[in-house]
């Protein structure tokens, strides 16, 4: 579906993607983790010709994303923002509309066939009963899930998800995330999701890809790059990676710095302790 | 101890069944009666216009006239002096005004769509100024500005406007994108070189200042049939142009690189837009002057009452803003009759205590 091929891509200064390659096939959903400034958004941004590419290939079902016009680019990827911008005085069944724009001609206003596929982009994501409200009327995660929505309405085979729980509570990211994993395997998306959280990214993606300073580093199972050097070495944190209890998926846990416990005399205060490693 | 949200397991039946009236579609479609009872609104408003003036001539007669000289119909049983006020003065002179208005109301409605502020207006980058000193060089230079009855002020405006905008617009854009601060920056600093080059030359011709300042000030009552046809083109392209681009506003209103993302040309439509609305407002002050607060204000008005969404929300900005200005224009001649208040004036006395009572009654739904 999607076929990533020795990208590389800059805005106009340094390379921001240094040789990347990588492939996502129909079903399938592929965690983009790495640090800061790795370059994860500048994929999306580069494979949806937001910025120009470099050399290297980017092919969206067989097709070489160079040829396509914006409205066929369209068709074929749809993408979930990492800060989607719901304007002021539109519904959300108006906004998940605009997700039909690439299927429109010019003159073309929506017909019945585009509002079938905003009623059922409305269903999948659970937010039918939404529809006639405004988007300031909405919370974090509603707004999350209308524009997962639009980007269903889209109907394009392959998603990108930039950081789509960034700005949610726990309970929001695991509901966004189990949504994302239901929905590749009911539309047969082929996903990619950037995600800042290893742990979420390794509940719930099939592949990892790990980028550091634009290039892929490690790539596979999630316990296969989940490991405390790769992590050490990429992000300079010292982790452990322990079992999920149920899913036996690795989960990532800070260790080095100066932790709560430590300043505490081991005695756990009432708070969260500090979520980062130190620097190193 | 709680457990993580599920989200609702869709139910295709009970949506099916559930949804139904709720789920129109939005757009032209569900405003067709609205945009027939503005169409009315419009010609009740240049019905009114013809119909009061100076001289008295009943409503009934004027109508006849109309119909007698627009479609032959009737009998000419009036003095010719009043076929006169009425084909020759009135008719062109309301005309204009409701040309003017619907022209800086789709203007102004396209320039906030693709800058996305709230504050745009179409004299934002560089129309006002320009027309204003291309006005002023004519006006002071003390050439006959009337050849004959070809006026040399409304070629010498639109050019001057053409040359800013376009001046404007080539600073900002670099390597095929005009992003909005720069556009924006680029227009209001134009603005202040066009404006500083004008007020130099009033001060350095001082003698002529009050017919600049009369111009400025914009009005209507110089309006002829031929100030109509040198308006009328740019206006229905340019109309034309924003109307085609309307839903793809509605898009660009998420975000330039979520609309690119969703197959919106965005650069192309922003060109067309500015081409259109700077061309289109180009012409319409070059007839009338600079009639503020009518392509700020019509649209966010329009918004207010009937939606943001472009498809009606273009069209309806450009009926609200033709009966605004003739009623507007009709007022400027009827306070001080005989004497003519400055219809830039009117518009905003009048447009302005309206908006703010709009404002308060939707603060709590939209601002």
């Amino acid at each position: 579906m999607l076929e990533i091929r020795n990208l590389w891509a800059d805005y106009g200064g340094a390379p921001v993607l240094r040789g990347v390659s990588l492939d996502v096939a129909a079903g399938e959903v592929v965690g983009l983790v790495g640090p800061n400034g790795s370059g994860k958004t500048t994929l999306v941004r580069a494979v949806t010709r937001v910025i120009p590419l470099g050399s290297g290939e980017v092919r969206l079902l067989g097709d070489d994303c160079r040829a396509l016009t914006s409205a066929e680019l369209a068709r074929r990827v749809a993408v979930v923002p990492q800060n989607p911008a719901l304007p002021e005085g539109f519904t959300v069944l108006e906004i998940v509309l605009m997700g039909r724009t690439p299927h429109l001609r010019l003159l073309q206003s929506e017909g019945p066939s585009d509002l079938a596929a905003a009623r059922r982009a409305l269903a999948q994501t659970g937010t039918t009963a939404l529809a006639s409200r405004f988007a300031n009327q909405l919370s974090g995660g509603e707004r999350q899930q209308v524009v997962i929505a639009r980007a269903l309405a889209q109907e394009a085979p392959v998603l990108l998800l930039d950081e789509p729980t960034s700005h949610l509570d726990v309970g929001h990211q695991t509901a966004v995330m189990g949504l994302v994993r239901r929905l590749s395997q009911e539309r047969h998306l082929a996903v990619l999701a950037t995600i800042h959280d290893l742990t979420l990214a390794a509940l719930y993606c099939d592949r990892l890809v790990l980028l550091d300073r634009g290039a892929v580093v490690a790539e596979g199972a999630p316990e296969s790059v989940l490991r405390p050097e790769i992590i050490a070495r990429t992000y300079g944190a010292e982790v452990t990676v322990l079992r999920h209890p149920a899913s036996g998926r690795p989960v990532v846990v800070p260790l080095g710095g100066t932790t709560a416990a430590e300043t505490t005399g081991g005695r756990l205060p009432s708070g969260d302790g500090r979520k980062d490693g130190g620097g190193g | 101890m709680r457990r993580a949200r599920v989200l609702p397991v869709p139910d295709p039946g009970a949506d099916a069944a559930a949804g139904g009236e709720a789920f129109a579609l939005p757009g032209v479609r569900s405003a067709h009666g609205l945009l027939l009872l503005a169409l009315a609104a419009v010609l009740a408003a240049v019905l009114l216009g013809v119909s009061q003036g100076s001289v008295d001539i009943s409503f009934t007669t004027v109508v006849r006239i109309l119909a007698w000289k627009a479609l032959g119909l009737g009998s000419a049983d009036w003095p010719q002096a009043w076929e006169e006020i009425v084909w020759q003065i009135r008719l062109p002179r309301v005309l204009l005004a409701g040309l003017v208005g619907a022209t800086l109301a789709f203007s102004g409605a396209g320039y906030q769509g693709i800058l996305r502020n709230p504050l745009a207006d179409p004299y934002l980058i560089g129309v006002a100024a320009g027309a204003g000193l291309g006005a002023t060089i004519v006006l002071v230079s003390g050439v006959p500005y009337a050849l004959g009855s070809l006026s040399l002020l409304p070629p010498a405006a639109f050019v001057g406007a053409v040359v800013a905008v376009s001046i404007s617009y080539g600073l900002a854009r670099s390597g095929g994108v005009a992003p909005n601060v720069t556009l924006i920056l680029a227009g209001v600093a134009v603005s202040a070189a066009a404006t500083s080059a004008m007020s130099f030359l009033i001060i350095a011709n001082h003698e002529r200042a009050v017919s600049v300042l009369a111009w400025l000030l914009g009005g209507f009552n110089t309006a002829t049939w031929q100030k109509v046809g040198m308006v009328l083109p740019y206006s229905l392209v340019g109309a034309a142009a924003v109307l085609v681009s309307a839903r793809l506003l509605n898009v660009l209103q998420l975000d330039e690189e979520e609309a690119q993302q969703l197959g919106v040309p965005v650069e192309r439509v922003k060109m067309v837009v500015i081409v259109a609305a700077s061309l289109a407002t180009a012409a319409a002050v070059s007839v009338s002057g600079l009639i503020g607060f009518v392509g700020l204000i019509v649209p966010h008005g329009v918004r207010l009452l009937w939606g943001f969404d472009y498809r009606r929300l273009v069209p309806m900005s450009m009926a609200v803003g033709a009966v605004f200005l003739i009623l507007a224009d009709l007022a400027a001649r009827s306070v001080l009759s005989p004497s003519e208040v400055p219809v830039g004036i009117v518009t905003a006395l009048c447009g302005a205590p309206f908006f703010l009572w709009l404002l308060r009654r939707h603060r709590r739904a939209v601002f």
